[in-house]
Parts: C-alpha cells; sequence; structure tokens
C-alpha cells in the first residue's frame, strides 16, 4: 500500500527547535498492517508521519500510496489525497467551538456532500466509538479519552484506507489509552483500515501492531513484523525499548 | 435642574446620538477593513497557511506606520483626503473617514493576535483533512476565533470612543466635542460632569454588552 524508498529530510533552515532529520528510510506498508513507527523524541517519527501525510515534502526520497506518488500531487490531486487518509494528532485538534457531532461532519462539509447521508455517517462513527449521548457536546465537556474518540471518528469520517496516528495516547492515562488502542485494532479489523502509529511507548507497539520500525536519529535500525524483529539481532536501541521481555 | 435640562438637554441628547451613531459606523468599517488586513497579516505570516514574506512586510509595514501616528495628528493630516472624500472635514461625517483609517490598522492587528491564540493544530489538521486555504479561513480560523474576536471589539469599540472625542477638538461631533467646547473653551462644568458621566456609562454599558454576548457565544470554557 505505501512504499518509502530512500527517504532523506533536512531541515536547512538554522532553526535549532525543528527536530526530527530522516536519513535513507526505506520500508513498506501492507494494506491491513498496523504498523508501529517508535523512536526517542527528535528520532524523526513525526517527521516521518508528516511526509507520509503530505504536510511536508521530502528532500530526497520517494513516498508511493497506492501506487501514486506523493511528489507529483499537486493542486487538487493533493486536496484529493488528503481526504483518502485521516489523521489522528497527540493534541486531539478539535474545533473547540463546535459539537461532537459537527466536529465529526466537518471533513465531509469541506466538498460537497449530501445532507442526509452525512447525518448517517455521523451517526454510524458515533456509534463506532462510542460517543452517541455526546453528539450535541462540545469538546470542552470531554475528558481526553473522549477527545481522541471524537478525533478518530472525525477522522474516519470520509472513509479513508489509510489512518495516520501521531503519538494519539501520549496524553491519555493507561487505561483510557487501552480503550483507544482497542478502538483502533477494533476499527482496522472490521473496517480494513491500515494504521500507522507513531509513540515513543512500546506498550502501544505490543498492544495492537503486527510491524514495528523502529527510528534513531533519523535512522531505521530495525524494522518487519514484531516476531521477526525479536527473533533477530537487535540494534541496541530496539533491545532497550522492548527491554526484559527481550532476555 | 429643569433649568439644565431646557438649556443644554436637546444639545447633550443629540451629541450622545451622534457619538452613537459614530461609534457604530466607525466599528463597522473599521472591522470591514481591519478583519481582511488581519486575515492577511496572520496567514502570510511565517509559518502560517499561505507564507509570503514581501505581503506580509507590506502589510505589518502599513499597519505599523498609521499606528505611530497619534490619532489627533492622523486626523489632522488626514483633512484634505477626508475633505475630497466625505465633502466636510467636519461634524460627524468629516470624522468618520479619519475614524476608519485610525481604527482599521488597530483592528487589523486585534484580529490578528485573536487568531494567534488559536492552536496551529487545528489549522494544521484542518489542511490534513484536505480544506483549501479559503475553507481554512472560514470555517476554521474565523468561527474558532469568533468569541476572542468578540472580546477584541469591546476594546475596540472603547478605543473609537476616545478617539471621537479627540475628534472633537477639532471639529468632530459628539459628546467628547460637548465636553471640549463647554467644559473647556466656555468653563461651563456640569456640562462636563454630565457628558462624562455619560460616557463612562457608555463605556460600561458596551463592557457588560459584550462581555454578556461572549459568554454566551464561547464554548470553550
Amino acid at each position: 500500500m505505501i512504499e518509502i524508498s530512500h527517504l532523506t529530510k533536512v531541515f536547512d533552515n538554522p532553526d535549532k527547535t525543528k527536530l526530527g532529520v530522516l536519513r535513507d528510510v526505506s520500508l513498506t506498508v501492507e494494506a491491513g498492517d498496523i504498523y508501529g513507527i517508535i523512536g526517542m523524541s527528535g528520532a524523526g517519527k513525526s517527521t516521518m508521519l508528516r511526509l507520509i501525510g503530505l504536510l511536508d515534502t521530502p528532500t530526497s526520497g520517494t513516498i508511493t500510496v497506492e501506487g501514486r506518488d506523493l511528489s507529483t500531487l499537486a493542486g487538487k490531486e493533493k486536496i484529493d489525497y488528503y481526504k483518502t487518509i485521516g489523521t489522528v494528532f497527540q493534541g486531539y485538534n478539535l474545533l473547540m467551538q463546535k459539537t461532537v457531532a459537527q466536529n465529526i461532519i466537518f471533513p465531509l462539509t469541506l466538498s460537497k456532500y449530501d445532507k442526509a447521508a452525512a447525518r448517517e455517517r455521523v451517526r454510524e462513527l458515533l456509534e463506532l466509538t462510542g460517543l452517541t449521548e455526546k453528539a450535541d457536546v462540545y469538546p470542552s465537556q470531554l475528558s481526553g479519552g473522549q477527545k481522541q474518540r471524537v478525533a478518530i471518528a472525525r477522522a474516519l469520517a470520509t472513509k479513508p484506507r489509510l489512518l495516520l496516528c501521531d503519538e494519539p495516547t501520549s496524553a491519555l492515562d493507561s487505561l483510557t489509552t487501552q480503550s483507544i488502542l482497542d478502538l483502533l485494532a477494533d476499527i482496522n479489523r472490521t473496517l480494513g483500515v491500515t494504521i500507522i502509529i507513531i509513540t515513543h511507548e512500546i506498550g502501544v507497539v505490543k498492544k495492537i501492531c503486527n510491524k514495528v520500525a523502529v527510528l534513531e536519529g533519523g535512522v531505521l535500525v530495525d524494522n518487519g513484523p514484531i516476531d521477526h524483529v525479536l527473533s533477530n539481532e537487535m540494534h541496541p536501541i530496539t533491545r532497550s525499548f522492548f527491554g526484559k521481555e527481550v532476555e | 435642574m429643569s433649568d439644565f435640562i431646557s438649556q443644554y438637554g436637546a444639545l447633550i441628547l443629540s451629541a450622545v446620538g451622534d457619538t452613537l451613531l459614530m461609534v457604530l459606523l466607525s466599528t463597522f468599517f473599521g472591522y470591514l477593513l481591519g478583519i481582511p488586513l488581519g486575515v492577511v497579516a496572520y496567514v502570510t505570516d511565517h509559518g502560517s497557511i499561505s507564507e509570503n514574506r514581501v505581503v506580509n512586510a507590506i502589510v505589518g509595514w502599513v499597519i505599523n506606520i498609521i499606528r505611530s501616528v497619534p490619532f489627533i495628528i492622523l486626523i489632522i493630516f488626514l483633512i484634505p483626503y477626508t475633505r475630497a472624500i466625505m465633502g466636510t472635514a467636519s461634524g460627524t461625517r468629516g470624522v468618520l473617514f479619519p475614524l476608519v483609517v485610525g481604527s482599521a490598522p488597530f483592528i487589523a492587528r486585534m484580529v490578528e493576535s485573536s487568531f494567534n491564540e488559536l492552536d496551529r493544530g487545528v489549522i494544521e489538521s484542518a489542511r490534513a483533512m484536505g480544506a483549501t486555504n479559503f475553507q481554512i479561513i472560514r470555517k476554521v480560523l474565523l468561527p474558532e476565533s469568533f468569541p476572542s474576536l468578540l472580546r477584541g471589539m469591546s476594546i475596540a469599540t472603547i478605543t473609537i470612543i476616545g478617539y471621537i472625542a479627540m475628534a472633537g477638538m477639532v471639529g468632530g461631533g459628539g459628546l467628547g466635542a460637548v465636553a471640549i467646547n463647554y467644559g473647556y473653551y466656555r468653563y461651563e462644568r456640569p456640562v462636563m460632569n454630565v457628558t462624562i458621566v455619560l460616557l463612562v456609562l457608555l463605556v460600561q454599558a458596551i463592557q457588560l454588552f459584550f462581555s454578556a454576548v461572549v459568554r454566551r457565544v464561547d464554548k470553550n470554557k
């Protein structure tokens, strides 16, 4: 589904706050994967997700999603690409002046849409994410876990085939984290949505991912199906992530 | 008391009317100019949705220059232009043009700072959903910062009332002019006192009105 080949990103501006360079990263995401990208902060994980999400452009290398080279997309094609992916952020990024239902319908209102069909879609998504009773509530009245559910429902509104999750549980307590991860796994299983999830918590990878990519200083140090990674010679950073389980 | 009313009542009442009219019109036109200016200043800023160094510098430059000129000087400087555009440079009509010119840059900065209060992540996520720049402005930026824009509007309106009083020094109408003409030039303190009380009440009313509206409108609290 996604072919990442020799992806490199360097920030040429002297802006020291911009961490996260990438050096010659190649990996393949297959349809149906829940791919975990793990690394310390500044390892380049978020940069990678931004490149896949077309929120930034690589210095060199290519990303091909369902046969389309992202660097060739422009104008309308770019907008269309955005509509085939959903993105979930650590900080939820909800519209605070709109209700839960209005937030979920928002991506649909960006193109011509059928009102009745959109309402039905919102109803389905509210049910899927367990928010039916919160439809007319404003985000400021929700807990972190509920806000992330709204963000997930919103990301799914356009029926994307790919869901990009940037540290979706990092701001949540462990119990809420589990329920959000269960929801993501459920979406992957029942809707067949491919998921890429950025995290610095190995628990997230262990719980729902079938594949993992370990980034360290912008370099991909280990990559592949989890049991495969665990049964081979590991990079020290991978070993430290997986901890004592490996011994 | 009744003497005072019969002598000055009509004068003060019409001055209140003039002040209200000028406040409404100049706030309206100030925002009509200030919002687009603020939007342009915001979207062309470094790291924003439509980064453009040149446009940002020009807009910033115009805003800063006008804001640097004290309003009373600006009115005098603008007199020939005011006369050309409004037909007169005095009275309520003649004050409207400098009021709009003087308040729009200030309003633009208030608008821009309201936008800057917004979490950039929200704008980025709208982009990730495929929103065009125009959609981001119309569907995210403006509605999400609406309560903050209203808070800014109460400050802008009150500042404009101050400007109107200054305009009273150089032939403008309204309560400020009454206070200056009667209280300052003719030493009629009662008239001055009444206008001050009325101005204080007006400012309080505006403040209360906007607070009440914001409380109703703001869903993020």
